[in-house]
């Protein structure tokens, strides 16, 4: 089976008046088809370089990236974003819904982006806002649903173009430690059930017994 | 797209202001184009209306009926170019007409006209040496009746009313067409000096032969008179009367001005909107938009307002339209003027927010993760 995500020496730097920084040194780091990993480290670790990286958010200073078997190193924009609008999937740390969209429209507004597909994108947010238990809410906005509620609506969104690579940034920072476990036991089940790779970007430790495995990046180094 | 109508449909509230600015501007914008009109065309309708291609003044006269004289035998040469089909003579007396019953310095303002031949919308002229003609109808403000006589100039040279036509301005002033006889007549009495001999006009209108370029007619006949004419198409003499080329450039420099404003309001208008939506852009951007469809969605937001406002603005300056009475002010409302306003402030909504798109390429796609 292809490998969800397969980093090679990446290296990611960046100028600060005359100096180099080095946002992420020779990172390498493969994630299996199904599989889940946590990616721990204390800010400005290079957590969310690797994270925006592995997303096609930001292009490698070197080295080489292949996502769900597609080399995307050398990607210039249009590219990229036509690759995360068909590949990858993003849980961000502050939801991030659009207010003026119900429940429903926030998932199908993914759709409308590139090629539409219509009705069927519309089954498909229905079905998947029914397996997130928000059938009862597709027609609310998001101010009308409480923060658990809106991060399922997220994770809705994410899984909306059945991507191969689901990227959460800090996915239960905004929430209490009861609402977070709950929030990361269906993150695990949906990924597991739809046999999605996940990448989960954090600096709590608890939510490590939730995935697969455990990678750590401290200054830029990965120890995976 | 979906999603840029979608917002102005779920929240117009954010828009109202920039609609408001925009329809004021649309109705100012029309507002002006229909003073400028109405006054070019109260300046030359009278001319406009002449059945005919080429207008013949004498050299020297700079263009102006009050200058300008054509003789019989200068009239002769002229039927003889080659391409005439036919000349008919014309003048113009600019005076102050006594109504009966006004105060005896209230004065109308009146441009006598002599014709030989009917301009259109004016019955052919009245039995030469007749003392009668027909009024523009916004002589009828000043209390001109059909059967009223109305005495011209210091002379009071007595003119009855028979009849009434329509918008027929010349110079800014009411006409009054009379019988080429009853024109000379009141020119000679109360101009003393203009002596005007019998068969003399001041200027000719001159009918073109099928197949015949008027430019090129104008010039071969003033060739033909050995320069001793000045002859310009229709459409060129109305614009060489005097004070409208003047008032169409000061008219369009404000008319510049203010769809330049119209561009100001909506560049202002949509980069704030882009500034607010920096978050929004960043995570529609990392879930796969292009900035393209991002910027798409900004000029359609601004097109739909601008279109909106222009709606609304055309409504106000047609309402004005109604609101004004006829002959009070110059103002005429065409719907090439509308529609020329209402293209004008959509080309400058699509210009405004040219100045967004910079703005939304900066947005980084990364920005959405970490923060």
């Amino acid at each position: 089976m292809t490998q969800a995500l397969q980093m090679r020496d990446v290296r990611k730097t960046y100028r600060m008046g005359d100096e180099e920084v080095v946002a992420l040194d020779h990172a390498t780091l493969t994630v299996e088809a199904d599989e889940m990993v946590a990616l721990v480290g204390p800010s400005g670790s290079g957590k969310t370089t690797l994270c925006s990286i592995a997303g096609a958010l930001l292009q490698p200073t070197g080295g080489q990236v292949e996502v769900a078997g597609e080399d995307i190193t050398r990607f210039d924009a249009k590219a990229l974003a036509r690759f995360r609008r068909e590949t990858v999937g993003f849980v961000f740390q502050s939801v991030n819904l659009i207010p003026f969209l119900t429940a429903r429209e926030n998932l199908v507004v993914v759709d409308e982006l590139g090629r539409r597909s219509g009705r069927d994108a519309r089954r498909r947010s229905d079905q998947l806002l029914e397996e997130l238990g928000l059938s009862d809410r597709a027609d609310n906005l998001p101010s009308q649903l409480s923060g658990g509620q809106r991060q399922r609506v997220a994770v809705g969104r994410a899984l909306m173009n059945e991507p191969k690579l689901v990227l959460f940034d800090e996915p239960t920072s905004a929430l209490d430690t009861k609402l977070g476990e709950q929030v990361m036991e269906l993150i695990r089940s949906e990924m597991k059930r739809r046999g999605t790779a996940a990448v989960i970007v954090t600096h709590d430790d608890r939510i490590t017994r939730f995935t697969d495995r455990t990678a750590r990046i401290t200054d830029g180094v990965l120890e995976a | 797209m979906r999603l840029a109508l979608r917002e102005l449909r779920r929240r117009p509230g954010r828009f109202v202001t920039a609609a408001a600015i925009l329809t004021l501007i649309a109705s100012l914008l029309m507002l002006l184009g229909g003073l400028l009109d109405g006054l070019i065309y109260g300046s030359t309708s009278a001319v406009l209306a002449q059945r005919g291609d080429v207008i013949v003044y004498s050299s020297g006269s700079e263009q102006s009926f009050l200058r300008s004289r054509i003789d019989p035998e200068l009239r002769e040469v002229i039927e003889e170019v080659p391409g005439v089909a036919g000349t008919s003579g014309l003048g113009v007396a600019q005076l102050g007409a006594r109504v009966p019953g006004a105060a005896e310095r209230d004065l109308a303002d009146v441009a006598l006209f002599g014709y030989e031949r009917a301009p259109d919308g004016v019955p052919d002229p009245p039995e030469d040496g007749s003392a009668e003609g027909y009024a523009d109808e916004s002589l009828r403000n000043d209390g001109v009746e059909e059967g009223t006589t109305l005495e011209l100039g210091p002379f009071r040279t007595p003119v009855r009313v028979v009849g009434f036509v329509e918008d027929l301005e010349y110079s800014g002033q009411a006409t009054l067409w009379v019988d080429p006889v009853t024109w000379r007549d009141a020119l000679n009495e109360n101009r003393p000096g203009s002596g005007l001999g019998d068969g003399t006009f001041q200027a000719l209108v001159v009918e073109v032969e099928a197949g015949t370029d008027p430019e090129q007619l104008a010039e071969d006949l003033d060739r033909a008179t050995g320069r001793a004419t000045d002859s310009l198409t229709i459409d060129a003499a109305a614009e060489a009367i005097p004070g409208v080329e003047q008032q169409r450039s000061v008219f369009n420099q404000i008319i510049g001005v203010t769809i330049l404003i119209a561009v100001v309001v909506v560049a202002l208008f949509f980069a704030l909107l882009t500034v607010e939506r920096t978050q929004m852009y960043g995570v529609l951007k990392a879930v796969g938009a292009t900035s393209g469809t991002l910027f798409g969605g900004v000029v359609v937001q601004a097109v739909v307002v601008t279109a909106v406002a222009a709606l609304v603005g055309s409504a106000i300056a047609l309402a004005l339209d109604l609101a004004i009475p006829a002959g009070a002010i110059p103002y005429s409302l065409s719907a090439a003027r509308v529609l020329s306003s209402v293209a004008f402030l959509l080309v400058a909504a699509v210009v405004g927010c040219a100045f967004s798109l910079r703005r939304v390429l900066k947005i980084d796609p990364a920005s959405a993760i970490g923060s």
